[in-house]
């Protein structure tokens, strides 16, 4: 695991310094123009918070069913990976919005729902903070609920007319949009990748010192 | 070694960064978006200042938490050394 | 399940909320207070939405689940609270019962308490912001009921859960309200296109559907969980 991470971070810059690139020579929307190409780092960040809030969920369900730690630290940061993300997303998009629509926000099925989505693992994190002792389980239990949002979230734009785009135009997307917008999204699931591995290291190191200490009241 | 890598990482962002800008820099006026006879005086908002921001967002948040992230893996590493260090001092008493 | 344990699950069901219907019927306290902070968050909103006199449209639904949801919040904490102050909740999880069925029983106590509420709110609404509650009532109530439940069904979770949680009091609102905004959508959504002047049924039925599904998913979460979540 560990040699898989400086080869993955040496793609994943390699993608990041090629992507703009990519971006740029990317043909222009012919309704939206310029700000259309905000789509190619606002989507991926959003599928980068739905896979953390995946592995938050899952995680959670393991550690909780089994009480496995490793699985609770990588639940606590993946959900805290959830929140950075989901503020990418939720910051990107009104910026979009502002010239695509005339407004900042709107309460559409598909802002509103991934904004209480976000809000779902603000609140895990606050849990995780000032809960106490047993946080751990009960935060488990919210991950579970929130992602039992997930699916209503990405559907809810084809089930209600919205004004956000639809999910099918990112199948429908031409070759020449399509190829620098996987390239993005694989540089941002990457870039999930390591900045996980980076927190749950963090989450490993803090577990190591709790270790030390309790080893000190024996 | 680790210093190293970490140097290395740096520059790339960097560079990132600059080729990003640069990237971003004449943007051509877009084909198809004809505005409506009818509309006038409303000013169009300039896109350009939209999608640097987005950007710029991206990149401080990226960079940020990777920061935030790096800085208390420091401030434990350090607390536990100092604890270890404490413990080996009052084992060697 | 054999006719026996589906037999007991019920009765214990029954015995746990029976014990907490006994207990609140002595004192009537969380149900009187409960009821009148209901009746004080309805009359907040209603200054808030009032204009010139006359209520803003779709006010009325809003309030209504506004009023349900603020209470709610605070009924589960008192109900649970009671639990805390005898460490009566940690004999409760001693006795050899199902987990499933305290989780039931607890909610059914909560569900009938909220019913009460719920009973008393809604007619008041109807009278202050002249809304037509009862042009629908099976609706209405389906509405009500479903949403309750799906609302409910997630508070009683989080509140046993946090029986011994630090910050609790505040924690509860922080975890329940996230998690339930889509169920109070939907209840006052359902609820706004029934007082329209011209009713719009089937999109009332898309939202009632859309509460049952809620009710589903959150009920069968619940139960898979209650057990490892309240164990230590």
């Amino acid at each position: 695991m560990r040699k898989l991470f400086l080869p993955l971070l040496i793609m994943t810059a390699a993608m990041f310094a090629y992507a703009p690139v990519a971006i740029q020579n990317a043909p222009y929307e012919s309704t939206m123009g310029l700000v259309q190409k905000i789509f190619y780092f606002h989507v991926p960040s959003w599928f980068a918070m739905f896979s953390a809030t995946a592995v938050c969920g899952m995680a959670g369900a393991v550690y909780l069913f089994t009480g496995r730690k490793d699985a609770d630290r990588i639940a606590v940061s993946a959900a805290e990976l959830a929140v950075v993300f989901g503020l990418m997303g939720l910051l990107t998009g009104p910026l979009w919005g502002r010239k695509a629509w005339g407004v900042w926000w709107q309460w559409d099925a598909r802002l509103t729902s991934a904004l209480v989505m976000w809000l779902v693992f603000v609140a895990y994190l606050l849990l995780r903070k000032y809960g106490g002792a047993g946080s751990e389980k009960l935060s488990a239990v919210l991950a579970l609920f929130g992602m039992a949002n997930v699916p209503f979230v990405y559907l809810s734009v084809n089930l209600w007319r919205t004004v956000h785009p639809k999910t099918s135009v990112v199948m429908t997307l031409e070759p020449d949009m399509g190829r620098p917008f996987l390239l993005s999204t694989l540089a941002f699931l990457a870039l999930f990748v390591l900045v996980l591995a980076a927190r749950v290291r963090l989450e490993n190191t803090r577990a190591a010192l709790d270790d030390v200490y309790l080893s000190l009241e024996d | 070694m680790r210093r190293a890598t970490s140097f290395v990482v740096c520059l790339l962002f960097l560079a990132m960064f600059a080729v990003a800008v640069m990237a971003q820099q004449p943007p051509q006026p877009p084909e198809g978006f004809v505005p409506a006879a009818s509309v006038q005086g409303q000013e169009q908002l300039p896109a350009a200042p939209l999608v640097i921001t987005a950007y710029s967002v991206v990149w401080l948040l990226v960079f940020g938490y990777l920061w935030s992230i790096w800085r208390r893996i420091a401030r434990t590493e350090h607390d536990l050394a100092e604890v270890t260090r404490r413990i080996a001092g009052a084992q060697r008493r | 399940m054999s006719p026996e344990r589906r037999q007991s699950f019920a009765a214990t069901v029954w015995l746990v909320t029976r014990k907490d219907l006994i207990i609140e019927f002595r004192s009537r306290e969380v149900v009187y207070t409960t009821l009148f902070f209901a009746v004080a968050c309805v009359l907040i909103f209603a200054f808030g939405f009032v204009r010139e006199g006359v209520a803003v449209d779709d006010a009325a639904a809003g309030i209504l689940w506004i009023a349900i949801a603020f209470s709610g919040t605070l009924a589960l904490g008192r109900t649970f609270e009671r639990e805390r102050q005898n460490d009566t909740l940690r004999a409760l999880m001693l006795t050899p019962m199902d987990r499933p069925a305290l989780y039931v029983g607890k909610l059914t106590g909560v569900l009938l308490l909220l019913a009460v509420v719920e009973a008393i709110v809604t007619p008041l609404i109807a009278l202050m912001f002249h809304a037509p509650l009862f042009a629908f009532p099976v609706w209405i109530a389906s509405l009500l009921a479903a949403g309750t439940l799906g609302f409910a069904a997630v508070g009683t979770l989080f509140a046993g859960m946090l029986v011994r949680a630090r910050s609790r009091d505040v924690l509860l609102p922080i975890l329940l309200y996230p998690i339930t905004i889509p169920v109070i959508i939907a209840g006052v959504r359902g609820t706004a296109v029934l007082l329209q002047p011209e009713a719009n049924l089937p999109v009332a039925r898309m939202w009632l559907s859309i509460l049952v599904f809620f009710d589903v998913v959150f009920i069968t979460l619940a139960l898979w969980t209650f057990e490892p979540a309240m164990t230590e």
